[in-house]
Order: structure tokens, then C-alpha cells, then sequence
């Protein structure tokens, strides 16, 4: 009787969740498709079809092909990076407040891009570089910095939050110096915006996306059982500290990559985990989900921020006033239930 | 956790009463440090001016070009040693309050708070005023204060330092998004919001000092009149009850203050991060834990901390300027570290 009871509900989840990832796939999808046919001029469906599958077509080729795909793939892969990225940490510390923007990662990668960018005038590429090495120094700093007779999650959150207010005092600073004509475009770029979007910067995140999403969902399976706690996951065969090393630098590399080309797009490494686990239940790796998730909030702020009000709002506009209420509640909400806080 | 634990120092009586001429020679170390470094902010800057002509500006005879910069630093070193004692007493205040040792205006939301007050009241209302700032700044402080402790303190085991530093970090990031998204379409208020969210008191004049002073004062009163039940309140509800403490209006009392300092700090200074965590600790390693003495201690010492912060700003990159917020943050941010390191796991 009990048996089936399990095997019941193993079979409910299963389901709900095949069901909630397809949703979500094809809105990401609906999504990426209206990104591409709306804007100024309208575009059909069929005359962005053929203008993906190379064909000339007047006036859409140029539109569509050089200015809205990379926009919306960009939209797209950073949505992805930054949804992975974040339920990576939250699952790590096993804390839904525990995002990298939290927790002071994502302003070691702004710094060191506004440093490189505005203050050094460094190029794409050079940024890119800078962002990863620096989010790369920060996530290691924060790490050896909380870990003093083990390792603690909640030390390493605090920790995070008294690098974070240093750094983001650096990025003042280095604002504060800021020709004024810079100004705008690093404000613009530390709110995070899609409007530098071209071929050249999707690229490398297209790389890092392809090859170490599949590496997190390969170690997916350790991570639900470090979400027990170590002594449970060690008892289970996972060898703690190199997988979550190998996640962590994955989930890093995710988030500067990410950060280079957008700029840290508020929120949306700390909404997509919570938002995904919502939808799909428990049970299972929030990894693919949180992609989703992350993808459609980027793609679906995009379109809110350049159609929806008579100025065009950078994303992360949008996405930081949608989430700034979203991360009180889930503030309220853990706090209520008591949970591991 | 209680302050009488506070990392391992002496506990009980031994930290509470350290002898009188102890604590009475370290005041006055802690005036002739302030004297001094007022002295050396009016000497130091762009361009170095030596102590005849300090003097000769004081005694009002302003005549070269040496008197004329000590004339100018006057109201900048005053205003880092109003500004900076408040945000000690406020961050002393605060600890007691929540009974938590990570508590700080900036790190607990407050200053953000205030920040997203003054662009609202910049952006909407076209404020412009000194003394609309400090009211709206102390407003913005006062409901984020009251909505970050009323976020941490929900759920078991009350606020924690762990979830107030959380419910103020989250609610910092999302007042700080707020900010931006009101920032960015206003180009025109842009340039004069980015100097004043740094923290600086290098715009510093007479007649803002006037406009913010009484109610510094008014806030430091407060804080001092509340010293007595602050001690009490560290012994716990409970016990501080039962010596017939009302814990509630202490409490609020002492909130209030803290507040008012914070908001008016912030109004006219921008948000300068840290000086309310770390003048009190470092304070409590000298002074002990009695409140009384702890909080004339902390504002001295807070007006000495900024007041330095700022000539090592000027210093540091001359003849450039580093704002005084940066350099609290640089200073800060490592002693927050430490703390947090100092504490168990278990307490936070």
C-alpha cells in the first residue's frame, strides 16, 4: 500500500515536472520568437524564419538578422547563465538569499569591468577577461575567508555581504571618476542591459553556456544529495569538496561570462531558483528549470522594458523592480517557516 | 546573544566596570587624538598649509592663500566629526537595540533606505532644500528601519544577526535597484545624486551644518539619555524586565535615536557605510560595555575615524579627492570580516 503511495507520487512529480519544463520551453521560445518579430517594423514569422536560414530579405535581413537575433539570443543565454549560476549557490549553501549578487560575486565582476571598460577603455574581449578573473578572485577570497575550522555556508553569506558593500564602494569610486558621457553607459551596464548586443559577445557566453551547463547537470545528482547536508552526501559516496568545488567554479565562470556581456542583470540569478522550484516541486535538479526560468524572465523583461512605457528602460530596470519585492518575500517567507535561517 | 559574551572579552562586572581613571585617561587620549586631527584635516589637503597659518586663520586673520584653504577645510573637518559621531552613536545605539553585533545603518538597509527617500523626493517631489532632505532622508531611514527588523525578527529565534544582516542586505539591494530604475530615464538628476550617494563631505558649508545640527543633537540626546536602559537591555527582555525596565519604550526610544541620527547623517553627508559597526567594537575593547560610558566614547571616536577617513581621502591621491564613503568602506568592510569570523556559527 505504502509502496505505491511513493510510486504514485514519484509518478505525480515526474509528470508535473515533464509538464512544467515543456511549459517553460515553449514560452522561452514564444518569447525568443516575438523578440525577434516585434519592434519598430513588424517581421512575420516566415520572414524571420528565412532570414535565420540565411535567405536575403529586404529590410528584415538587416533588422532582424543583425540587430534582433544577437539581441535576443543574448537575452537568451545570459537568462540561462545567470538561472544556472544562481540555483547553483543556492543550492550550495543551501540558502535562497545565497545568489551571487547577494553574496558580493557579481560586483567583483561589475568593478573589475567598469574598471577595464570605463576607466582602463578596454575593449569587449579584455572585459570579458577582467570580469572572470575578478569574479574567479572574489568567490575564491570569500571562500578561504569564511572557511576556518570548516566550512560554513552562513559565514560565507555574511562574509559575501561585507565584500559586497566593499566592492560596490569601489564601483562608486570608480564611477565617481567617471567621465560624464561614460556615466549613463556604465550605469546603464551595472543595471544591466541587452542594448551592446552583438555577434561577438554572444559568443563566448554561447561557449561557456554550452559546455558547462552540461557539466553541472552531469553532477546533478551529488547536488541533490549536498543539499542533505555533507555528512549526508559524503555517506552517500559524494565526494564533497570537489564536487562543489567543480560546481562552484562552473557556476562563477556562468556568472562572468554572463556579467561581461550584459552586466549584472538584477535579480535574475537569484529569482530563477526559487521561482523554478515553485513551479516544478520538489524533487529533482532545479539545473534545467532555473535555465528556463532565467531565459524567460531576461526575454520577457526585455520586451516589457523597450515596448511597455514610452522610454526604453534597460532590462535590468525591470527585472531589479520586479525582484526587489520578489526577494522580500521570499525574505518574509523563509523567515516565517523558520527554515535554516 | 547577550554583549556581556561579546567575543570572548571579559565578561560580567570585569568588562562592565573597568576603573574610572582608566577610562577617564582614555577620553582624554580620545580628545587630544580629535584635536590633533582636526588640526591635521584644516593642514592637510591639495595644498599644505603649516600650523602659523592655521593659527592665523583661526584668530581670523585671513589674508594668504594657506588661510584661505584653512577657511574652506573649516566646515568640511566639522561637518566629518558632526557626521562622523553620529553614525558611531547611531551604530552603538543600533547594536544594543537588536542586541546584535553586526548592526550598522548601511549594512542593515537604513542608509539605502534614506538614499531611495532623497531620489523619490528628488525625482517626484522636485526637493531641493537641505532641510527637506533631512526630513524625507529620516523618514526613508525610519520606515527601513522599521521593515527590516520587523523582516529579520519574524520566525524562530527572533533577529538574528544573521537574518537582520540577510533582511538588510536584501532590502539594500532592493532599495538600491529601485534607485537606479528611478535614476536612470533623469539624466538631469543623475550628476547630482551619483556625488551625493558616494558619501562625501567635501561639499560641506556653514549653513548646511546649521540645518542638520539640532537635529544631530537631538538624536545624540536621545542616545544618551537611553544609555542607562541599553545596559539594561543586554542582559535580555526577560532579565531587564525584571528590573523594572520597560523594555518596549527603551527600546523604541533608543531605535528612535538611532534613527534620527542615521537619517540626518545621511541627508547631509550621503551614505557613509561602517563607521556605526566598527567605532563601537573597537570601542568596547577600550571603554568596556557600560553604555554610559560607551557612547560619549563612541562619538568621540566615530568623529575621529571619519575625520581621518577624510584626510587620508585627501592624502591618499592628491590633488585628487577620494570621498570619505570609499574610504570608510575600505577600512570597514576587513573589521566586518574579522567580527564575523570572531563569532561561532552557532550564534549567528
Amino acid at each position: 500500500m505504502t509502496v505505491e503511495i511513493v510510486i504514485a507520487g514519484r509518478r505525480t512529480r515526474a509528470r508535473r515536472r515533464a509538464i512544467v519544463v515543456t511549459a517553460l520551453a515553449a514560452g522561452v521560445l514564444i518569447a525568443y520568437a516575438v523578440t525577434l518579430m516585434v519592434g519598430q517594423t513588424f517581421y512575420t514569422p516566415g520572414e524571420v524564419v528565412q532570414v535565420i536560414l540565411g535567405q536575403q530579405v529586404p529590410g528584415a535581413s538587416f533588422t532582424v538578422g543583425t540587430l534582433r537575433l544577437p539581441r535576443a539570443t543574448l537575452a537568451l543565454l545570459a537568462g540561462a547563465a545567470f538561472g544556472l549560476a544562481g540555483v547553483t549557490f543556492q543550492t550550495l549553501l543551501r540558502n535562497p538569499l545565497a545568489s551571487p549578487d547577494v553574496i558580493g560575486i557579481s560586483a567583483g565582476a561589475s568593478a573589475a569591468a567598469v574598471f577595464a571598460g570605463v576607466t582602463l577603455g578596454l575593449g569587449d574581449q579584455q572585459v570579458s577577461i577582467f570580469a572572470l578573473v575578478a569574479a574567479l578572485v572574489t568567490a575564491t577570497a570569500i571562500y578561504l575567508l569564511s572557511h576556518k575550522a570548516g566550512f560554513s555556508g552562513i559565514r560565507l553569506i555574511l562574509i559575501g555581504i561585507g565584500v559586497a558593500a566593499m566592492l560596490n564602494s569601489l564601483i562608486n569610486y570608480l564611477l565617481s571618476k567617471a567621465a560624464a558621457w561614460d556615466l549613463q553607459v556604465a550605469m546603464q551596464w551595472l543595471t544591466g542591459s541587452l542594448n551592446g548586443a552583438s555577434w561577438e559577445r554572444v559568443l563566448p557566453l554561447l561557449i561557456v553556456v554550452l559546455v558547462l551547463g552540461p557539466v553541472l547537470m552531469s553532477v546533478s545528482r551529488s547536488f541533490g544529495a549536498l543539499h542533505l547536508g555533507d555528512d549526508s552526501a559524503a555517506a552517500l559516496g559524494v565526494r564533497t569538496d570537489r564536487t562543489r568545488l567543480l560546481m562552484i567554479l562552473a557556476a562563477v565562470a556562468l556568472l562572468a561570462f554572463a556579467t561581461a556581456a550584459t552586466g549584472p542583470i538584477a535579480f535574475v540569478a537569484f529569482m530563477a531558483g526559487p521561482i523554478a522550484a515553485r513551479l516544478v516541486g520538489p524533487g529533482g535538479s532545479m539545473l534545467l528549470p532555473s535555465a528556463l526560468v532565467g531565459a524567460l524572465l531576461v526575454l520577457l523583461a526585455d520586451l516589457v522594458g523597450q515596448f511597455a512605457f514610452g522610454t526604453r528602460y534597460p532590462v535590468g530596470v525591470i527585472t531589479g523592480v520586479l525582484g526587489a519585492p520578489f526577494l522580500i518575500y521570499l525574505l518574509i517567507r523563509t523567515n516565517r517557516a523558520g527554515g535554516s535561517l | 546573544m547577550s554583549t556581556a559574551t561579546l567575543g570572548g572579552r571579559p565578561t560580567g562586572a570585569a568588562a562592565l566596570r573597568r576603573p574610572v581613571g582608566v577610562r577617564l585617561a582614555w577620553l582624554a587620549g580620545g580628545v587630544v587624538l580629535l584635536v590633533v586631527l582636526f588640526a591635521a584635516s584644516l593642514a592637510f589637503g591639495a595644498r599644505d598649509v603649516s600650523l602659523d597659518e592655521i593659527l592665523a586663520a583661526l584668530s581670523g586673520r585671513a589674508n594668504g592663500v594657506g588661510e584661505a584653504a584653512v577657511t574652506l577645510r573649516m566646515p568640511r573637518t566639522v561637518l566629518a566629526m558632526l557626521v562622523g559621531a553620529a553614525l558611531a552613536l547611531s551604530g552603538c545605539a543600533m547594536q544594543a537595540v537588536t542586541r546584535n553585533p553586526l548592526a550598522d545603518p548601511a549594512i542593515l538597509g537604513i542608509t539605502p533606505g534614506a538614499s531611495l527617500a532623497v531620489v523619490i523626493g528628488i525625482a517626484f517631489f522636485g526637493l531641493s532644500s537641505s532641510y527637506s532632505y533631512i526630513g524625507v532622508a529620516t523618514l526613508g531611514a525610519a520606515v527601513a528601519s522599521i521593515f527590516v527588523y520587523a523582516v529579520g525578527s519574524m520566525g524562530r529565534g527572533g533577529a538574528t544577526p544573521l537574518k537582520l544582516a540577510l533582511a538588510g542586505a536584501a532590502s539594500a539591494a532592493a532599495f538600491t535597484s529601485l534607485v537606479s530604475a528611478i535614476l536612470l530615464p533623469r539624466v538631469d538628476i543623475l550628476e547630482t545624486f551619483r556625488f551625493w550617494q558616494i558619501g562625501g563631505v567635501g561639499g560641506a558649508s556653514w549653513d548646511r551644518i546649521l540645518v542638520v545640527a539640532p537635529f544631530l543633537g537631538l538624536g545624540a540626546l536621545i542616545c544618551l539619555a537611553s544609555a542607562r536602559g541599553m545596559n539594561s537591555l543586554a542582559l535580555g527582555d526577560d532579565m531587564a524586565a525584571g528590573l523594572g525596565v520597560r523594555v518596549g519604550r527603551t527600546r523604541l526610544l533608543a531605535a528612535a535615536g538611532a534613527v534620527i541620527l542615521a537619517g540626518a547623517a545621511t541627508a547631509i553627508a550621503g551614505p557613509i557605510g561602517f563607521v556605526g559597526l566598527v567605532v563601537p567594537h573597537l570601542c568596547r575593547l577600550i571603554v568596556g560595555t557600560d553604555h554610559r560610558w560607551l557612547i560619549p566614547f563612541s562619538a568621540l571616536a566615530g568623529a575621529a575615524l571619519l575625520t581621518l577617513a577624510d584626510i587620508i581621502g585627501r592624502v591618499l591621491t592628491r590633488p585628487e579627492e577620494i570621498e570619505v564613503g570609499i574610504v570608510t568602506a575600505f577600512i570597514g568592510a576587513p573589521v566586518f570580516i574579522w567580527l564575523v569570523r570572531r563569532q561561532k556559527v552557532r550564534e549567528l
